[in-house]
């Protein structure tokens, strides 16, 4: 069967991470979220630990810690507090908690580079359901809120006259974020999960005119570039996640090049 | 019929209290000005009675299914949001190309369909902000200083806009403003604000003493003066008994017809 071939699996885990990233990248560039993408990625690591101390499916425990710190910081952000700092402050102590804490974890001796840094070459059939899983619920989640979303995001006044909450909104966001973190830790680590969210999303707007085509734009590139990343580390044995985002880096250079050209 | 209504509604930022039982009713087909100076709370009371802004007393009551358009003071677009104005105007309910290009021509936009949002200036993004309002065929018309940044020539241009589809749609408005001696000839009722309801009324008597003042060239004298016969009293009490004094002293006898709401 194809799925046995380890890069296929590859291949299609990073596709998958990148179409659920795509759409959610766009919303954390447009609404300056790129810190609160850290923080929630970093908390995840913590909650890998607890995973493996309680012995719990690792996607649950980063799902719960990704979850935790992103309705934390969501429900700070609206009551004034200096979100810069604070932001620096949860996301660093997440990551250093979590790093301490897994030599308190009893037993096998457990190297967390695969959660820092990703470990696609070893996803498995099981990952990857829980992969392409996640994107769809993160993509469904998106795409049915999309036009309430795009409104609260360029004012939360007219999602109120509007008639809708626009903090409920902001709540699917968080969500979203949270389900692709924990689907992403595997790919390409907790470390360089923001740089997934945000360079596709940040290549693609230098070629796009509506939020439709920045999203649809961002999924492609962030799916080449995993392909592209995956062939790179494959040819040049480097490291796999790092190489995906280097790629992805590349994209956005020629494509804001190219704009500057252009205009 | 009322459309929408606050009652007693307060509003805090923090320690500071910025509106201060406000009681105010907008019936349906009426235009309504709140004037102010800077700080009163115009745009809160515009943002506290479409729901944007937690109370910390009294209510903000909708007419139930109200078709509302609230054309904001100004929208801060993040330049790494592409949104032409078309797409813009499909927000959040979709509508068709016909409709689109209808409203953006109403509202004098009818050039602006394929821009970027982050490329307009003030003036043509207030008109699109005003189609938006338009395409959902409101009942009323909440502005918030529609004419910032118009000089006057412009915001002259913008009201009798704002009269016009008045009269087409029927619908009430809502607008906060401080150019008194252009909004007034349109308006049914003016509301004075400094925190609370200072005073409500007709803006007849008004009317009379700014075109009499514009005949004499000093149309910006007209609303100051407006200005300093509603705030130079103190505002820390309740005592607002001098009103109808303070009527007579700027505009002779005319002055009446204003309603005082403490």
């Amino acid at each position: 069967m194809i799925l046995d071939d380890f890069l296929i699996r590859a291949a299609l885990a990073g596709i998958g991470v990148a179409l659920a990233a795509a759409p959610l990248g766009c919303f954390v560039v447009w609404r300056r979220m790129a810190f609160f993408g850290d923080a929630t990625a970093h908390a995840a690591i913590l909650g890998v630990v607890l995973s493996l101390a309680l012995s719990l499916p690792i996607i649950a425990g980063a799902l719960v810690a990704a979850l935790a710190m992103a309705v934390t910081v969501s429900t700070l952000s609206g009551r004034g507090y200096s979100m810069d700092t604070l932001l620096g402050v949860l996301a660093h102590s997440a990551l250093a908690f979590g790093l301490v804490s897994v030599t308190f974890v009893p037993g096998v001796r457990i190297d967390l580079t695969a959660y820092l840094f990703g470990d696609i070459l070893a996803v498995s059939k099981g990952d990857l359901g829980v992969i392409w899983g996640g994107a769809a619920v993160v993509i469904g989640l998106i795409g049915w809120r999309w036009q309430r979303l795009l409104l609260s995001t360029l004012s939360e006044d007219l999602a109120y006259s509007a008639g809708f909450d626009p903090r409920r909104e902001q709540l699917v966001l968080t969500i979203a974020l949270a389900i692709v973190v924990a689907v992403a830790i595997k790919v390409v680590g907790a470390l360089l999960i923001g740089a997934m969210l945000i360079i596709p999303a940040a290549a693609a707007r230098a070629l796009s005119t509506t939020p439709e085509r920045m999203a649809v734009l961002a999924a492609l590139i962030g799916g080449l570039s995993a392909l592209g990343g995956l062939q790179g580390a494959f040819i040049l044995d480097t490291p796999a996640g790092p190489s995906m985002v280097c790629v992805a880096a590349m994209f956005f250079a020629l494509t804001t090049l190219f704009k500057a050209f252009r205009t | 019929m009322t459309l929408l209504e606050a009652r007693g509604l307060s509003v805090r930022y923090g320690k500071t209290e910025v509106l201060q039982g406000v009681d105010l009713a907008i019936t349906a087909g009426e235009i309504v000005t709140i004037v102010g100076p800077n700080g009163s709370g115009k745009s809160t009371l515009l943002r506290a009675m479409i729901g944007a802004l937690p109370l910390s007393a009294g209510q903000a009551i909708r007419k139930p299914g109200l078709r509302l358009g609230y054309v904001p003071q100004k929208l801060a677009v993040d330049p790494t949001l592409p949104m032409t104005v078309g797409r813009f105007l499909d927000l959040p309910k979709p509508v068709s190309a016909e409709r689109r290009e209808a409203a953006l021509i109403e509202s004098g936009a009818g050039t602006l369909e394929n821009r970027q949002l982050a490329d307009l200036s003030g003036g043509q993004f207030q008109r699109v902000l005003l189609a938006r309002a338009l395409l959902n065929d409101p009942e009323i018309l909440l502005l918030d200083e529609p004419t910032q940044g118009l000089d006057q020539p412009g915001s002259a241009a913008f009201y009798r806009q704002i009269e016009h589809i008045r009269g087409r749609l029927g619908c009430a408005v809502l607008m906060v403003s401080h150019e008194l001696h252009v909004v007034m000839a349109a308006s049914d009722r003016v509301v004075c604000l400094n925190g609370h309801v200072c005073c409500s009324g007709s803006p007849e008597v008004v009317a009379q003493a700014a075109e009499y003042r514009a005949l004499f060239g000093s149309g910006t004298q007209g609303a100051l003066a407006l200005y300093r016969h509603e705030h130079t009293h103190s505002h820390d009490g309740h005592d607002h008994h001098n009103h109808d004094h303070h009527h007579d002293h700027h505009h002779g006898a005319q002055a009446p017809e204003a309603e005082h709401n403490h």
